[in-house]
């Protein structure tokens, strides 16, 4: 909260020319310019969030382009089916966070909780699918580190697999890309846990009617996160699952 | 420089003596020193400007003679006047930087090559006729020396004050420098690039010496095996020749003049086969496949040490014929082992 | 009232003057109220004294060093230790000093006074930045405690991924932590300044220490996430060992060095834009001048931070670049070279007509201006291709470096310390004793800096802990220097402390300056304003500063 020492005169004041909403910081003049200055702020943050993920974008291009047949080969081991279906959950989710804005600005609590609540349980399924995708590399040795297994790309005829097989010294190239794999989508799922703590909040006080006399901030500019959230996995998935890969007909 | 030579000559002597800056011993010195000089006038130029600014103000308008001050919005001029002088000294600055850049960096096609090896904490250099040194290095004066440099575990950088260069020595690839000594004596090598514990013991002493010194130097302290011939050994015993033995029916290309080459690889790319190139194919042989082979190589990494590497690389430079490589074949192949090779990490 | 005219100092008559009865230092009392506070003003002091601690930490490192280095041999210490010596010293004074050592503090402090709101935009998000930077310190210090790290503040891979046994991750994870202190800091400023200013303060009527400040915050905010994510490489690497800085793994450890400088080249200008705006602040003041050419300080503030982005590869010139973009980002350096010169020049030209005098932060306010001038066109030599290929990685680096940072930045910051005493505490410090060390810390610097251009032109390596013998004269009067230099700092911290009882009672506005945060109570109430002031004149306007105290002594209640 902000210091509670504020002066008295200027409260009165405030009160006199605005609405006073309960969740209105003394330190902004007006409600509009506290709106403002949040998704601002939340913008700036995004902006942040674009460096950061910047530099991992920079190291898998850098990675892609020099070991190109190994990173091929590599992701060819991702699925495509189970990424799309963890695409289309997180566009729904997006929508749903969408909608909740939108149920926030009209004041329908209900609404707002319930899609709340679906955003929520996407965002679930998307972590569930992912963990599962983990677990599945984890069985394959394909989680870098020392029990880290090339021998599938080496030798995938003996895995069942019609791959063209790969040099050792290339071979060893795929543990790049898995690392990369794994660094990119585990930061963006711990983005996702972080923001499934934050919906459970909001729920709670979407809940307890923190939102239901038209201050929509918090929603507001937690959609704004979970979007982005939305909009790097859509640049993760065509880069990780997609544009490697080569028809296995020939 | 427009300098008389006599002046400089006096220059060049008093600073000597009062070792405000390193001695003169390569050709590339009074380059980068006529540059340092010209960056120094600049420095003080723009210092005592500055400070006349600064106190011929404090005097003029302090608060005892001008007790009211007068705004002054700006001058557009006088703004753009130290946009403009600045930006021009600048650019010269960068134009003659640039120059002496590529010159330090790009070596004459007369030099001679020495391979110079890294690793925590020495300095080993590797003289192509067989001469091993640590932590240092001699060189003839008068003679173009490049150096092709390479870590074997750490960031190194590799700098002689007196030859004004320097140049970062990298794991994973060779970074070269060149210079040519002028003055026969004894310099420092530093490591200038922090590498751990011993960081300041990374030091050598460049030792230049005259052609006839150099050439009794060379003598004395041979190996009595050049790299190129180390190299063939490894080359036999690693088995490279079982593929690359120049036979039209062999797995892997004919390397004999393939240094210096233009070759074309599967992937479709044109490449020059240059020291960097051999290196990287030996380690990293799929990413190396010349067109109309497959790639079956096996990959070296781990298994031939960066001396290793040198050797092979040594002797592929001056691979010309094939003959060497099929008798060495036919002698392993009659059941006599192929001499153990130094260079070859043993497991 | 008649001034003497050596001064522009103006207090309020002593026998009578008390500090104001309600202010934000006695709001709330108790350990509590500073740690839960959400008071910019508060905040700021916090971290005023957070960063005087890990400034003489830091201190206390380059003590070792100096001292160490006054043999050839070495003696003092062991080489292990030596080595975590500057990695302490880099690490403290960089990331825990520097960077937050002006915004942090003064900003925190006055950019919401100076554009007339109440506070920053999101204050908790301010008072979390700070405990943000207290975990990076602590984690900074059990690294320490627990045996120190000797990566160099660069963290050079693979010598820090592979090589090393120290507690690297620690202290990288510190730096992670630390870095995000300092994108939430930056955070703040962009949308304070942007959404939080007062009627009639348009943005060309903004003090210039706001504009340094905001030119800065866009570094922090688009520079540090890729700091943040190189660190967690490095960490990644120790932990996992896959190698994307390991060239036997297929990795490449120019990689880091690209991510690495892509913020700590920035960094640089997070670290000294703020200092100029402080420049800008005492040279208006104490020359009672609007600063020359206003529009092209205030636009070379965001220049430098616009091409501040694009130059990093500049410290990777002999690492084996591509000669093209050696070219370019060349040519890009000297490029940036450009917007700090302006910026002296037109201080120099603020004091021509102007009426001067030579209170304690104008005493440092000069000698920034005198040494960052050395240590910008010192600069241009590093940034010159050929050149910097006989100087980097030796002395001559450490110096130029010093002479930006310690003498242009400290010097700076304790410009603004000295300049801002009297509105944060209330108190003046003692004039001549502060001059005193104003002119102790210039003469000390000088000595020990000057030294090490020479030594680096000679060829001395950095981070040496030996070295050959006839580097030693140089060597000793460096650390001579240093000595003089540590007493310098030394007297600020006792003198400063003195006057928080002792100092004589300030008044509003004890500098007649014209900024809205001078208009206000010394020290100021928890709500900056009793009314949101609004901005009617230019900044640095001293006529209308002249008119509202003549206004002020005729409606005297």
């Amino acid at each position: 909260m902000h210091s509670a020492i504020a002066n008295p005169q200027a409260d009165q004041a405030q009160q006199h020319e605005h609405v006073s909403l309960p969740q209105h910081r003394h330190h902004f003049a007006t409600p509009e310019q506290q709106r403002e200055a949040g998704s601002f702020g939340m913008w700036l943050f995004l902006l942040t969030e674009i460096m950061f993920f910047g530099g991992l974008f920079f190291a898998y291009l850098l990675f892609r382009n020099w070991y190109y047949d190994a990173f091929v080969t590599a992701s060819n081991q991702l699925s495509v089916p189970l990424g799309a279906v963890n695409t289309a959950i997180l566009i729904t989710s997006g929508f749903f966070m969408a909608l909740a804005v939108w149920a926030a600005e009209v004041r329908k609590k209900n609404l707002l909780v319930l899609f709340l609540v679906l955003t929520t349980l996407l965002g679930f399924a998307f972590l569930g699918i992912k963990a599962d995708e983990y677990h599945e590399k984890y069985e394959k040795h394909h989680i870098p580190g020392a029990s880290f297994d090339t021998s599938q790309f080496i030798n995938p005829a003996a895995y069942g697999l019609s791959e063209k097989p790969l040099a050792p010294d290339a071979a060893q190239k795929t543990q790049l890309f898995f690392f990369l794999y794994f660094a990119m989508t585990g930061m963006h799922a711990l983005h996702m846990v972080l923001g499934l703590g934050i919906l459970f909040w909001l729920m709670i006080r979407a809940q307890r009617g923190d939102f239901s006399s038209g201050y929509v901030a918090p929603i507001e500019n937690f959609g704004l996160y979970w979007h982005f959230v939305d909009i790097v996995w859509i640049f993760l998935f065509p880069l990780l699952y997609l544009i490697n890969r080569h028809p296995l007909a020939h | 420089m427009g300098i008389s030579p006599v002046l400089w000559q006096f220059l060049v002597k008093w600073l000597n003596a009062s070792a405000l800056f390193p001695r003169e011993a390569s050709t590339i010195a009074p380059y980068m020193d006529s540059l340092y000089f010209f960056l120094i006038a600049i420095t003080l130029v723009g210092v005592f400007l500055v400070a006349a600014l600064l106190v011929t103000f404090s005097i003029r308008y302090r608060k005892a003679v001008h007790p009211v001050a007068t705004q002054v919005e700006g001058s557009t001029l006088l703004e753009a006047t130290w946009t403009i002088i600045p930006l021009g000294l600048f650019l010269i600055c960068f134009v003659w930087g640039a120059l002496l850049y590529f010159r330090i960096y790009t070596p004459p096609a007369n030099s001679s090559n020495i391979y110079i090896v890294g690793k925590q904490w020495m300095w080993k250099a590797e003289h192509p006729g067989g001469q091993h040194e640590i932590n240092a290095l001699h060189v003839p004066v008068g003679q173009p020396i490049q150096l092709t440099m390479i870590s074997q575990d750490v960031f190194h950088s590799f700098s002689i004050p007196e030859f004004r260069i320097k140049r970062e020595v990298i794991p994973g690839r060779y970074s070269t420098v060149w210079f040519e000594a002028t003055t026969p004596g004894s310099y420092h090598l530093f490591c200038t690039q922090y590498c751990g514990t011993n960081h300041s013991a990374m030091i050598g002493t460049i030792t230049a010496l005259s052609p006839a010194d150099y050439k009794k130097w060379t003598e004395q302290s041979t190996s009595g095996m050049s790299l190129a011939q180390n190299g063939e050994r490894i080359f036999a015993s690693m088995g490279c020749n079982a593929c690359h033995s120049g036979n039209a029916a062999a797995r892997g290309p004919n390397l004999a003049g393939v240094y210096g080459s233009r070759l074309r690889l599967t992937s479709g790319a044109e490449v020059l086969v240059n020291e960097a190139y051999l290196r990287d194919a030996i380690l990293n042989p799929s990413q190396h496949v010349t067109s109309g082979y497959t790639p079956i190589m096996p990959t070296y990494q781990g298994q031939i040490s960066e001396d290793g590497l040198i050797d092979l690389v040594e002797y592929l430079k001056n691979l010309n014929t094939n003959d060497r490589v099929q008798q060495t074949l036919t002698t392993s192949q009659s059941g006599q082992a192929a001499p153990q090779a130094s260079g070859v990490v043993k497991p | 009232m008649s001034a003497p005219s050596n001064t522009i100092l103006n207090l309020p008559d002593q026998s009578t003057a008390q500090l104001p009865r309600r202010n934000f230092i006695n709001a709330e009392h108790g350990l509590l109220s500073w740690l839960f506070t959400s008071d910019h003003k508060r905040i700021a002091i916090l971290y005023l004294i957070s960063i005087t601690f890990f400034f003489f930490i830091g201190g206390a490192f380059a003590g070792l060093i100096r001292l160490e280095l006054l043999t050839p041999q070495p003696d003092l210490v062991s080489s292990d230790t030596y080595n975590k010596f500057f990695t302490m010293h880099g690490i403290i004074m960089i990331f825990l000093f520097l960077v937050p050592s002006v915004p942090a503090t003064l900003g925190n402090f006055l950019i919401p006074m100076m554009i007339g709101a109440r506070d920053l935009a999101f204050p908790k998000i301010n008072l979390l930045s700070w405990y943000l930077y207290v975990i990076g310190g602590t984690l900074t210090l059990t690294a320490l405690v627990l045996g120190g790290v000797d990566t160099g503040w660069t963290f050079t891979a693979p010598l820090s991924t592979h090589y090393l046994n120290t507690h690297v991750i620690t202290t990288a994870f510190a730096i992670f932590v630390a870095g995000f202190s300092s994108v939430f800091t930056g955070l703040n400023f962009i949308v304070t300044i942007h959404r939080m200013r007062c009627p009639g303060m348009t943005w060309f009527r903004m003090p210039l220490f706001v504009w340094a400040h905001y030119a800065a915050s866009i570094l922090m905010v688009l520079g540090t996430p890729v700091l943040a994510i190189a660190m967690i490489l490095i960490v990644l690497e120790r932990l996992v060992g896959i190698g994307v800085f390991d060239p036997t793994k297929g990795g490449d450890p120019l990689l880091f060095q690209h991510l690495f400088w892509f913020y700590s080249h920035p960094a640089v200008y997070i670290m000294i834009l703020p200092g100029m705006g402080v420049i800008s602040e005492v040279v208006s003041t104490f020359s009672r001048k609007r600063i020359f050419g206003y529009t092209a300080v205030a636009f070379s503030s965001v220049a430098i931070a616009l091409f501040g982005f694009f130059v990093w590869e500049h410290h990777m010139f002999i690492m084996g670049v591509s000669n093209y973009s050696a070219l370019i980002f060349s040519l890009l350096t000297m490029l940036v070279a450009v917007p700090s010169a302006i910026k002296i020049f037109n201080w120099c030209f603020t004091l021509q007509m102007g009426s001067i005098t030579f209170e304690t932060p104008m005493l440092y306010a000069f000698g920034f201006m005198g040494l960052f001038t050395i240590g910008g066109l010192t600069g241009v030599f590093l940034g010159s291709l050929g050149m910097d290929i006989q100087l980097t990685e030796t002395y001559f680096i450490v110096a130029h470096f010093h002479f930006v940072m310690v003498g242009g930045m400290l010097m700076a910051f304790l410009a603004g310390v000295h300049f801002w005493w009297p509105k944060m505490t209330g108190r003046m410090y003692p004039e001549s004793l502060s001059k005193l060390a104003a002119v102790v810390t210039f003469i000390g610097f000088i000595l020990t800096f000057m030294p090490q251009f020479v030594l680096g032109y000679l060829g001395m390596p950095r981070r040496y802990h030996a070295y050959p013998p006839e580097f030693q004269v140089l060597n000793v009067l460096s650390t001579a220097g240093a000595t003089i230099l540590g007493i310098g700092y030394l007297m600020p911290m006792i003198y400063l402390a003195w006057s928080l009882k002792y100092g004589a009672i300030a008044g509003n506005n004890p500098w007649q300056a014209t900024g809205l945060e001078w208009q206000t109570q010394s020290p100021p109430l928890t709500e900056n304003f009793t009314e949101i002031p609004i901005m009617d004149h230019e900044a640095y306007d001293y006529d209308w500063l002249e008119h509202k105290t003549a206004d002020e002594v005729t409606h005297v209640a």
